[in-house]
């Protein structure tokens, strides 16, 4: 087995004391697509959210490519190669599709600020080449049709995809999805599974992803874990995870 | 030209100059409201350190103008970025009056120390143009409002190029819309408002070391502050273009309003504007679509 992409060890969160997550230890293998599953209130989006710095762990260890991430700032993730989109949407609602996904390069390199402000021939070049990244992404989300529009008119459905396209701007190592299939019809989630599937395939990201429709976890998933209570409950296989008995029993609350 | 006209074309020349001046200094208030959420009521005060500091340097030092001009803006985009470094930041996720309450103290603060150091007598200085003029068809413009013009549209112009090309100006935008997506597209957002801090900061500067001329450097410009209100709420809340079209109109309705209606209309003018419009039309005229996203 390789060393692992990102690794949580003993990994808690308490506010006051109320405990969302203890002891949940876990580890991303490079290029596999994970599930993250379980019942509401386990601490799956706040175990992303502790990932990705917008909440500070109260005690445990995060690696990441061995970078401690417990140490690294919430505007550093971006550069470290972690990308992520949320389960309520978390866009630049004012501005158009092609702008949110231009923001998504905003961790690379983008010149003197002299040459930003004047706009001179090797700024413009730098400039061609982020927006031939964004472009690709638009082709490969198919958003060309939506490319100028304003995020604040958008169907829910579009909106979920310009955020993951704004996340594969980045150009992440690591990819978290919290519930990418939540609110999309059957046909948006059978085109999300095709996209999930390239992305790992093709663009060669890693990817975790918190779910509730087992048909999109069946469909794409190498591993599923099922967290309950802020800690690791199962894992393994799909069909592993759906036949173990203490899942069952966090689900119907036995 | 008929002494009536020529008396209205000057007035309106002074309407702008002044107006000019409430628009950046509206300009730099909304700028800071839009990316941090908080209305800072200290703005005008930190015009009143700058213009005072100004004076310090030109009138007691010697300090040729521009010089001065140059050191009291990087002043105050330091103070500005360490008030909010230091203070304002602390309150970021409270309730917008808490906002209020702390700018409203930091500006007593501010204006307390002004009076300590420099002493409350109002005080003057001289200008490049200071009594200088220039004849247009008869006409003749006091040259400091004809720089004043040319500095705040040189002001605006350049802060348009900084917010939409350069890196630093997107990041401010991006924000000040989702600080959250801010952050994780690698924007340091702590850091980027409290420059946006420096920036309001800056402009306040540049808004009190030329209206000094055309008023007296005194505790009393502070009040600019509510005449900037005034213009944000009738260009439009939370839009610059608003911000600097509301600006120009209260100066202008403020000069007319000191000719040609009885006496005192003209300091109440600003407020009977701010007032009416809220009446009328509470979203401004370029105003965005009230209410909050919940």
């Amino acid at each position: 087995m390789n060393a692992p992409l990102l690794e949580l060890r003993n990994v808690s969160l308490h506010f006051g004391g109320l405990k969302a997550i203890s002891g949940l230890s876990m580890t991303v293998q490079p290029g596999e697509v994970l599930a993250v599953i379980g019942p509401n209130g386990a601490g799956k989006t706040s175990m992303l959210n502790l990932v990705t710095r917008v909440f500070n762990a109260s005690g445990g260890e995060m690696h990441f490519k061995g970078a401690d991430l417990r140490r690294v700032p919430r505007h550093r993730i971006a550069h470290l190669g972690l990308a992520r989109t949320y389960q309520n949407i978390e866009l630049f609602e004012n501005a158009t599709v092609l702008d949110n996904l231009m923001l998504g390069r905003q961790r690379f390199d983008q010149g003197r600020w002299w040459q930003q402000l004047l706009r001179t021939p090797a700024l413009t070049r730098m400039e061609e080449d982020h927006r031939a990244q964004v472009e690709a992404v638009i082709e490969f989300l198919e958003l060309s049709p939506w490319r100028n529009a304003l995020i604040a008119g958008l169907p829910y459905g579009v909106r979920k995809v310009v955020e993951l396209g704004r996340a594969l701007c980045t150009q992440p190592e690591l990819l978290f999805l919290d519930e990418p299939a939540s609110g999309l019809n059957p046909e948006e989630t059978r085109d999300l599974a095709f996209w999930i599937e390239d992305i790992r395939a093709d663009l060669g990201i890693t990817v975790v992803m918190v779910e509730h429709d087992m048909s999109l976890v069946n469909a794409v998933a190498d591993r599923v874990i099922c967290m309950a209570q802020g800690a690791v409950l199962a894992e393994g296989t799909v069909e592993e995870v759906q036949n173990h008995p203490g899942v069952i029993a966090a689900y119907l609350g036995g | 030209m008929s002494p009536e006209l020529a008396l209205f074309a000057q007035i309106t020349m002074n309407g702008i100059a002044v107006g000019a001046i409430y628009a950046l200094i509206a300009l730099g208030i909304v700028l800071i409201y839009k990316a941090t959420e908080v209305l800072n009521f200290a703005h005008g005060d930190i015009l009143v350190l700058g213009a005072f500091i100004a004076w310090a340097l030109i009138a007691l030092m010697g300090l040729p103008f521009w010089a001065a001009l140059l050191i009291v803006m990087a002043l105050m985009g330091a103070f500005a970025y360490g008030l909010d470094a230091l203070v304002i930041r602390r309150i970021a996720g409270q309730p917008q009056f808490s906002g209020v309450m702390l700018t409203i103290a930091l500006a007593f603060m501010i204006r307390g120390l002004v009076s300590m150091i420099f002493g409350p007598e109002s005080q003057s200085y001289r200008t490049p143009w200071s009594g200088q003029s220039t004849q247009v068809f008869g006409v003749s413009f006091a040259n400091i409002e004809l720089v004043i013009m040319g500095v705040v549209l040189a002001i605006t112009l350049g802060l348009w190029l900084f917010f939409r090309n350069t890196r630093l100006g997107v990041a401010m935008q991006a924000s000040s819309q989702n600080q959250l997506a801010a952050y994780l597209n690698g924007v340091q957002v702590k850091r980027v408002n409290s420059l946006v801090f420096a920036l309001g900061g800056a402009t306040a500067a540049v808004a009190g070391v030329f209206l000094a001329p055309i008023a007296l450097v005194d505790t009393a410009l502070w009040l600019v502050t509510l005449k900037a209100l005034a213009a944000i709420v009738l260009g439009g809340f939370g839009s610059i273009p608003g911000a600097i079209l509301g600006g120009l109109l209260i100066g202008l309705i403020e000069q007319y309003a000191g000719v040609y209606l009885p006496h005192g209309f003209k300091d109440i003018a600003a407020y009977l504007v701010l007032i009416g419009v809220l009446i009328l039309r509470p979203r401004g005229i370029l105003g965005e679509a009230h209410g909050r996203r919940v």
